[in-house]
């Protein structure tokens, strides 16, 4: 009787241990990759990477705004989108940005004028997104596709020879609409 | 020949092709000054080539398209590139980047072109290749690039390729007047097409509407007697000859949202498309010419022209007569799926299939817009099977629920619901505006995707360098030191 309960218990406790072992196999292997919260909110930053939120970029801002740390209105290329977008997300009243970040500031890009680029190279470290090409001697240019217009590269100019242009047609601009 | 049913929604509309269609197909002069846009309908812009001052001839290459880097705009007209400038052109944001060639008269072909040889047994890549060099584009309005298409379908396997001879809109007879002047290169272009296509059938599908037309194309069938290519005439109905409505009203088949006809094994070109894929094989001359219908009360002598791509409306205008009244309105396209255009001073490009010309005669007077009654008028004309008054209470809503879409993306933008709402709501530019809408987030959500991905690499790069200074500094610290030891 001893012998058989003995032997009852140690499958049971087998059985159990075997079966513990594979869910927890299963479930790290299989772990939901759901984004964290600071993720989710980097989803929703510009990626300007200009770093006017004083963060270093826009990774850098998510985690102090997951972290609690951070305030959502300090992002001025997002501008009152994003600050919407992050409030909903957040389940936050939206509130106006945070003057000492500046007005919102729509899309724009660099262009240097490469008859007074002297070939520094000092813009090119700078940029956040690698998007002046040049050389030491050799006149730089800014690939406009890439240009996040961070004005980053303004303030290593050695002879201010970088202007920043606006872009694009304006979300809710009257020329969206047809005239027919 | 059969006759088939329509899908069930629609409009039946007042014609108004017969005082185009009183003349025979005409061929317009050259343009003394051709201008050619460089988004010829399709939003995709093409990069000039050329520069100003440049030679070149009729067929020279002036414009590649950025992603397949094919040649896809080509000089009309031999001469000198005097200009490359933003001019007014017909795109939505009514200017745009365009190349201006002074026509020196001359007439001269660039030597490099070259016929298909042997068309009609060539292998499909390579006829497909030839066709991307030509800048064909879908001549019904769209003005997608012809090889892309084909090699999507040939790629998925499309078996059956219907040629779109409908022509609903009530002013366009470009197609009418093509059909009936050169049915017999329609035929040839449809072959070519199921050659590159590999497709085993073809149905042209023309509305019943234009008898002269399939009685050009019943000849030239006849006359090629090829089993794999027949004729249907279809109900005419708007939009009977939108691709997918045309689609559902020939096989019976109906696209799925967010589907590609080729993903159901179907492919839909234009006739005029097929057309210029024939002339194309035979002469080896790019596009460079269509058919565009010269209409409207402002016009003299409305009619059909031939004409280069790049000539001015107002030199086509004036091959027509000129205007008489006083036109108020110009519209590039049909009346209900045209834009207005600010100035005649604009090219014709390969998507402008129409012009009208209207005076007050043809245009309704504009009502004040007044609330929705929800009488669902416009559910019962939307020939995609939507709800436009959904839409349009989605879209007035204060912060539309982007995952809530009614559909719209389906949307075809025919204008059913505007011309049926008798509250005069403009819907279809609204639901128009909201997807430009949505495209520029599209785009913006692309573009923020690739500046944090090239971010997360500048970082990477930027620690790697810290790390790397950082040891190289404590290694001559551990080596200095060594030193000092070594000498006390």
């Amino acid at each position: 009787m001893m012998l058989h309960t003995m032997l009852a218990l140690a499958t049971l406790a087998g059985l159990a241990a075997a079966v513990g072992a594979l869910l927890g196999r299963v479930s790290d292997r299989m772990a939901p990759d759901a984004p964290s919260i600071a993720e989710r909110i980097d989803a929703l930053l510009p990626q300007t990477q200009c770093g006017r939120c004083t963060y270093a970029g826009c990774r850098p801002y998510a985690e102090a705004i997951a972290a609690g740390e951070a305030d959502i209105n300090r992002c001025p290329p997002g501008g009152d989108t994003t600050l919407r977008a992050l409030a909903t997300l957040l389940g936050r009243e939206p509130r106006p940005l945070d003057p000492q970040v500046g007005p919102a500031q729509p899309r724009q890009v660099a262009w240097i004028d490469e008859t007074r680029c002297i070939g520094c190279a000092r813009c090119l470290a700078p940029c956040p997104v690698d998007a002046i090409v040049g050389a030491r001697n050799l006149a730089h240019t800014v690939i406009a596709d890439h240009c996040t217009g961070c004005e980053l590269c303004l303030p290593p100019c050695p002879v201010d020879c970088i202007e920043l242009h606006p872009v694009g047609v304006a979300p809710g601009d009257a020329r969206l609409h047809r005239a027919a | 020949m059969r006759a088939a049913t329509a899908f069930p929604a629609g409009l039946s509309l007042t014609a108004h092709k017969r005082e185009a269609l009183l003349r025979p197909l005409a061929s317009a002069p050259p343009p003394a000054r051709a201008v050619l846009a460089m988004d010829q309908g399709n939003r995709r812009s093409a990069l000039p080539t050329a520069a100003p001052g440049q030679r070149v001839r009729i067929g020279t290459p002036i414009a590649i398209d950025p992603q397949t880097r094919y040649g896809v705009i080509h000089a009309p007209v031999a001469g000198t590139v005097c200009a490359i400038e933003v001019r007014p052109d017909a795109t939505e944001t009514g200017s745009g980047l365009c190349i201006v060639i002074e026509n020196d008269g001359s007439d001269a072909y660039d030597p490099s072109l070259t016929p298909v040889a042997d068309a009609e047994h060539a292998a499909p890549g390579a006829l497909i290749e030839r066709i991307a060099e030509s800048g064909i584009v879908g001549l019904g309005g769209a003005a997608f690039p012809t090889s892309v298409k084909l090699a999507t379908a040939r790629a998925k396997g499309a078996t059956h390729l219907v040629l779109n001879g409908a022509e609903c809109e009530p002013w366009i007879c470009c197609d009418d007047a093509l059909m009936r002047a050169r049915a017999d290169r329609v035929v040839q272009g449809a072959r070519l097409l199921l050659r590159a296509t590999q497709a085993g059938r073809c149905t042209i599908a023309v509305e019943d509407d234009k008898p002269e037309a399939i009685a050009a194309l019943t000849a030239a069938l006849t006359a090629c007697a090829d089993e794999r290519i027949t004729l249907l005439a279809i109900p005419s109905v708007y939009p009977a000859g939108a691709e997918r409505q045309l689609l559902a009203t020939v096989t019976g088949v109906e696209v799925p949202s967010g589907s590609l006809p080729s993903d159901v094994g179907l492919l839909c070109h234009n006739v005029g498309t097929a057309a210029a894929v024939a002339e194309f094989a035979a002469t080896g001359i790019p596009c460079l010419r269509r058919v565009v219908t010269i209409t409207g009360s402002g016009i003299a002598q409305p009619g059909n022209l031939d004409a280069s791509i790049g000539t001015c409306i107002v030199d086509l205008v004036a091959h027509c007569g000129g205007y008489v009244g006083a036109p108020e309105r110009l519209i590039a396209g049909g009346t209900l799926t045209g834009r207005a255009l600010a100035t005649d001073e604009i090219g014709l490009t390969k998507a402008m299939n129409c012009l009208v010309a209207a005076t007050s005669a043809d245009l309704a007077p504009r009502a004040a817009e007044m609330p929705c009654i929800r009488c669902g008028d416009c559910a019962s004309a939307c020939p995609a099977g939507l709800l436009p008054q959904q839409i349009h209470r989605w879209l007035a809503s204060d912060d539309p629920e982007p995952r809530l879409r009614f559909g719209l993306g389906d949307c075809i933008e025919c204008g059913c619901c505007d011309y049926v709402c008798p509250s005069r709501i403009p819907l279809t530019p609204r639901f128009h505006a909201a997807k430009a809408l949505w495209r520029l987030r599209a785009d913006d959500a692309q573009r923020a995707d690739a500046a944090r991905r090239r971010f997360e690499r500048h970082e990477q790069r930027r620690l790697a360098a810290v790390e790397a200074e950082r040891r190289a500094f404590e290694e001559a610290r551990r080596r200095a030191r060594r030193l000092d030891d070594g000498r006390s």
